[in-house]
């Protein structure tokens, strides 16, 4: 059972910051996760109070505030717009409505949950996340750090010329994925992000100029079958590593055909 | 279908609490029993299998608001069996509250009660247990006859003859049959075996099990639990807490579903004991955790199938041997395996000339198992029909046409089924209807689709019971109150299946009245009529019996009140529903009038009550067909649509009979693909919250398309049978072989998971 | 700590425990129809809105509710009954105890969208799960719901 002593809400980022070091304390997302914890918490951190439950749009980006919830980034015309509907692909799978209107984006990435389609989506379109003291860096940086006693604020995702495409496996279909995968190709490079393996997203890019002429059956086939044998993969309850291995080629491609499909009407645009 | 004409039996009227239900109004066990009183939780054990050495309970006892801690040495040492069945129950006497050896991870260690859940937490993490680690048994394949007891225990019972012996770690042993099976098999042209293996599934009704304690006026033990058994939960809790049973009452409000979980007494007795020893109010609220740990889920079953045929289809032969994990404890252990036999070798009758049927039920170290719809059937079906329709794969005959050639016909003896007959079978019916409904001829070819995708189909039939022959009683009380409207008072227990509304559609078709002029009162051991409860699709047919005695006795009276106020015979009385007149029509009286009469200067009780029982257990039988959509490159399985055409004699009810059918078929479904239970090698179960035990989603079980095509059962109420159990039985053989039409791969473990389909298959290169 | 909100409708103010969940804090202000089913946040059953929207009870900590609007089944009114009223005529209430996360994400459903396609409703209703009724005669009582609206709307014109 989780027991918080105390519940704070800051007026500003700095107030949340500075009770963010002391030990004991935590910042709250959605709760979801940190609600099944048996723990006790001294101070438990809400940022409600500090605007970040918005997704603002500016001249070269959108700026999605860590309160921001998932079913926010599903129902986001403009973000939606950019990414080919990829964005709602990867969240709508996650078990309802009411779980996505109660889970943020910020709970999501901080925790850099193995099990993540968010982070899986957000690492192929190359976000970048603003944490309050360290400033903005990439998020597959950010995604590598050990937990840090810093505010996560928002993440940027840059207006470009996105292509992106989102495939999950799920033995349910609102359970867990078995294994995640996005494949975007933005100003001419490609990265294709694993997830759920059942460790944290990694990031692959075509070294090897595979896809350089264009995505088509036979070399979505081969980056597939590429990427399978370089994706380190594991065991859970959902499934061996085995599957995963198998499920990687199979989503890898189908998410590369769509990312070609998507490609063709946007180039005549 | 049939030639009787009904009123009310037959209509499709709203379940007459359905709008409270609803609109969310105070109904069930916590919304209806006070907020303030003890909390009550119970420690339980990290081992599978130890004894306690030292329990230590003086630190926890210190935290403010606890107000007791029970452990094995403030407990009866008489064994009990917390299984809902007739006295003397076939499930063996094998449990004390709180023993001082666990037999399971989750078993009952220490009682906490106190007066917030956070003191009640604190206490619980401050008892100190010193364990004596005992090697588990933790496979069912060795657990019989091995060194390791799980009861060894001088004071084990068993009150019946099922083969059960504490010292090999047997709970039931058995075996019948009829004609040389061995004979048969030696002239057979095909002979089938396999083996396929079900899983310990959770019942997962949406309330967790609890209950409510306290002591009444008279200073018995008033309890209010979520209970399908109220006479049987009163007898097992005098049983456990050593009391007179006069000084226990039971009763149940509304339960949020139970599909068998809740023919076991499994949270009553830890506030019952707090109660009964503080004189304080107490409440136990199973959290999902527990219910999934420690619960009352399905028995585990490996059943092994011979199916023997001629080269024709003719199926002449089938043997089947179960072995059945009752887990800890032998609830519904001795019971539930019987049907896998009894309930899946008939479906074959129609040229069966031998069969045998033998089993063992194993105890093991994991968590004890209980009722859980289908009640074994399930299981024997389950793997019967997927080595039929590996029969049918094997000898090229559509599988539909082999069972039309074996299937049980109406008229005929069973003598796998108890020997009885099955005199209303419309099991033909069945298949053709569901064969024109879902295209099978056209459908039974699997079609490949784009992307890897391939459509395939499925078929199994199946049949279950209604009641228990010769054991189960229905009761009912039914009488007259002010202006003519009726009180029916039964035992049963609704816990959403609609028995309070079908009984008073029979009483209401009875009494010729409206189901409006009919509430219904239950259950409750002090004021209800003796019923052994709601389990074994015994309610609609055998308390439905009761309900349509009863009512023909309360007429009676009713006439014979009628007769003094218009001074004549009896015989000279018709009874009309709203009046009741003199034959010749020379006068009349009004029911309002009637019932007014007995309330003033009458001798004659204006009630009457019935019981039933039946020396027969009446099949009803359905037919299923699934199409799936697979996909070759994940193994994910797509339902698309699912056929259900039932037999379930006359529906009293149609849309209650219709979404029986659908709920059954989607935990069917869950159970099919979905629904696991594993242990890791302590015995713990990894599926212990929904975020791991996946039910099916709306998501996740495409189209439903339910018809009936009803027989007429002479024995029952209104023709009819019973519908509540049979409906999860199809999903999983028809699925599987769904799955081998698709793959070419048959799968014999449940569940079936887009894994097992993709690594069944070599890799495409 | 102190918090102030409005349930049902109505303002309430109380001294909570900081780690009290929403949940128990609505079902303390006597909204039973408020319920637990796990405690993994899979079910759906303790759906309450919150401004509007559906969130779960279970996993909000009554503190962030603080300043915002509850409303459970019991502040629904006659929204909540024509509804309810077509769930009943399929008899798909069953057990009754999943009931009121439904009905309270069904009409979050309608709001948005008031004529949804099966395929929307299904959607929008996976994270409530009943183990009754096998969801047929919801979507059912649902579609024949929005169809009845709909006639009722063209009537009105």
């Amino acid at each position: 059972m989780l027991t918080i002593n105390q519940y704070v809400r800051p007026q500003s980022l700095d107030e949340a910051y500075e009770l963010c070091q002391k030990k004991n304390t935590v910042v709250l997302g959605g709760m979801l996760w940190l609600k099944m914890q048996s723990r006790l918490v001294g101070t438990a951190i809400d940022l409600c109070d500090l605007g970040l439950d918005t997704i603002e749009e500016t001249a070269d980006s959108f700026r999605i505030g860590a309160m921001a919830t998932l079913r926010m980034l599903e129902t986001h015309a403009g973000l939606n717009q950019m990414t080919q509907n990829a964005l709602a692909d990867s969240v709508r799978s996650i078990v309802g409505v009411q779980f996505r209107n109660c889970a943020t984006v910020g709970g999501s990435l901080f925790g850099r949950f193995g099990f993540s389609d968010v982070l899986t989506l957000f690492l192929a379109l190359d976000a970048d996340v603003e944490l309050h003291h360290g400033g903005v860096l990439p998020l597959r940086e950010f995604a590598e750090m050990p937990v840090l006693r810093d505010i996560l604020v928002r993440v940027i995702v840059r207006k470009r010329n996105i292509h992106v495409a989102y495939q999950s496996q799920r033995n349910t279909k609102t359970d867990f994925p078995v294994l995640t995968c996005a494949v975007s190709e933005i100003d001419g490079v490609y990265r294709c992000v694993i997830g759920a393996r059942p460790m944290r997203a990694v990031v692959f890019e075509d070294e090897s100029g595979l896809l350089s002429g264009g995505v088509n059956e036979d070399n979505a086939r081969a980056f597939a079958d590429d990427i399978a044998v370089r994706v380190s993969v594991g065991s859970n309850l959902r499934a061996g590593a085995d599957y995963r291995r198998r499920l990687t080629k199979t989503l890898v491609r189908r998410a590369l055909l769509t990312l070609g499909k998507e490609n063709e009407p946007c180039k005549s645009n | 279908m049939n030639e009787h004409q009904f009123k009310t039996v037959g209509q499709p009227v709203r379940k007459k609490d359905a709008m409270r239900l609803l609109l969310g109004k105070p109904a069930f066990v916590d919304d209806v029993t006070p907020r303030d009183c003890l909390v009550v939780k119970v420690l339980r054990s990290p081992h599978a299998h130890a004894l306690i050495e030292e329990i230590s309970t003086e630190i926890a006892l210190k935290v403010p608001g606890i107000e007791a801690i029970f452990t094995y040495r403030d407990v009866p040492d008489k064994r009990f069996t917390m299984a809902g069945q007739t006295y003397p129950e076939p499930s063996p006497y094998d449990r004390l509250i709180l023993d001082r050896r666990v037999r399971f991870v989750g078993d009952a260690v220490a009682v906490v009660a106190g007066e917030s859940e956070k003191a009640v937490d604190r206490a619980l993490k401050l008892i100190k247990v010193k364990y004596e680690v005992l090697e588990p048994v933790l496979d069912m394949h060795t657990a019989k006859d091995n060194a390791v007891l799980v009861h060894p225990e001088d004071n084990w019972r068993s009150l019946c003859p099922v083969g059960a012996d504490n010292k090999r770690n047997l709970c039931a042993s058995d075996s019948s049959g009829d004609g040389d099976v061995d004979a048969v098999f030696a002239q057979c042209d095909e002979i089938v075996e396999h083996t396929y293996h079900t899983r310990a599934n959770q019942q997962a009704m949406m309330e967790t099990f609890r209950t409510f304690t306290e002591i009444d006026a008279f200073g018995r033990l008033h309890v209010v639990s979520s209970t399908q058994i109220v006479f049987h939960a009163r007898r097992i809790l005098a049983h456990a807490l050593d009391i007179p049973k006069s000084k226990i009452h039971v009763e149940k409000p509304r339960i949020g579903g139970g599909f068998g979980a809740k023919q076991s007494v499994v949270a009553e007795v830890y506030p019952a004991l707090v109660t009964w020893k503080t004189g304080k109010p107490a409440k136990m609220l199973y959290t999902r955790q527990e219910t999934q740990i420690a619960g009352s889920p399905r028995h585990e079953m490996e059943v092994s199938v011979r199916v023997g045929a001629m080269r024709d289809g003719t199926i002449r032969a089938i043997d089947v041997y179960t072995l059945s994990n009752t887990g800890a404890f032998g609830e519904h252990g001795p019971t539930t395996v019987g049907l896998s036999g009894h309930k899946s070798i008939p479906l074959y009758n129609n040229n069966l000339e031998a069969y045998r049927f033998a089993y063992d039920v194993v105890y093991t170290n994991v968590q004890a198992a209980g009722a859980y719809r289908g009640y074994g059937a399930t299981q024997g079906i389950f793997a019967v029909e997927s080595a039929v329709n590996e029969l049918a794969a094997r000898l090229n005959i559509d599988p539909v046409a082999l069972r039309e050639k074996n299937m049980v016909r109406e008229g005929q003896a069973m003598p796998a089924y108890y020997g009885e007959t099955a005199y209303a079978c419309a099991l033909d019916r069945c298949m053709a209807r569901a064969k024109e409904m879902f295209h099978w001829d056209e459908r039974a070819k699997p079609r490949e689709m784009s992307n890897g995708r391939v459509r395939a189909a499925g078929v199994a039939m199946a049949m279950q019971g209604s009641g228990i022959s010769c054991v189960d009683v229905g009761s009912a009380t039914i009488k007259i109150n002010d202006d003519g409207f009726y009180s029916l008072i039964i035992g049963a227990a609704d816990m959403g299946t609609g028995c309070d509304t079908i009984l008073a559609q029979m009483a209401a078709e009875c009494l010729d009245c409206s189901v409006d002029d009919v509430i219904v009162f239950g259950a409750d051991s002090d004021a209800s009529p003796y019923d052994s409860g709601s389990y074994a699709s015994s309610t609609t047919y055998v308390t439905g019996k009761a309900v349509e005695k009863a009512c023909t006795e309360l007429k009676e009276k009713l006439c014979t009140v009628a007769a003094g106020m218009m001074d004549c015979a009896v015989d000279e009385t018709v009874f009309e529903g709203r009046e009741i007149r003199r034959a010749d029509g020379s006068a009349s009286v009004s029911l309002a009038d009637v019932a007014t009469k007995t309330m003033c200067g009458n001798p004659t009780a204006a009630m009457a009550t019935a019981s039933h029982t039946s020396p027969i257990s009446p099949p009803p039988f359905m037919v299923g067909m699934a199409e799936i959509e697979l996909d070759r490159e994940t193994g994910s399985v797509e339902l698309i649509d699912y056929v259900a055409v039932v037999d379930c004699g006359t529906p009293i009810n149609p849309n209650l009979a219709r979404v029986q059918t659908e709920g059954g078929l989607v935990q069917g479904i869950g159970m099919a693909l979905y629904e696991n239970v594993t242990y890791d090698e302590k015995g713990r179960i990894a599926e212990d919250t929904f975020m791991q035990y996946k039910l099916p989603t709306r998501l996740d079980m495409g189209t439903l398309r339910v018809e009936f095509e009803s027989s007429y059962e002479q024995s029952g109420p209104f023709g009819a049978k019973s519908i509540g159990e049979i409906v999860i039985n199809t999903p999983s053989p028809a699925l599987a072989h769904a799955i081998y039409n698709a793959t070419g791969v048959w799968h014999r473990e449940l569940p079936i998971t887009a894994e097992h389909i993709l690594m069944s298959m070599p890799e495409e290169n | 700590m102190q918090i102030k909100l409005t349930l049902n409708g109505k303002p309430v103010s109380e001294e909570i425990a900081a780690d009290l969940l929403l949940l128990d804090f609505v079902r303390a202000h006597g909204c039973a129809s408020v319920k637990r089913g796990c405690e993994t946040a899979n079910c759906g059953l303790c759906t309450v809105l919150m401004d509007g929207k559906p969130v779960l009870s279970c996993s909000m900590l009554a503190a962030r509710a603080a300043g915002h609007e509850i409303t459970t089944l019991e502040g629904m009114g006659a929204e909540a009954e024509e509804l309810a009223a077509f769930i009943a005529d399929q008899g798909a209430e069953q057990c009754g105890f999943c009931n009121p996360g439904f009905m309270m994400n069904t009409i979050a459903l309608l709001r948005e969208n008031p004529t949804p396609s099966d395929d929307e409703i299904r959607a929008y209703l996976a994270g409530n799960l009943c183990r009754c009724s096998g969801y047929e005669g919801q979507l059912r009582g649902v579609r024949a719901f929005v169809a009845w609206r709909a006639q009722k709307g063209r009537c009105a014109e």
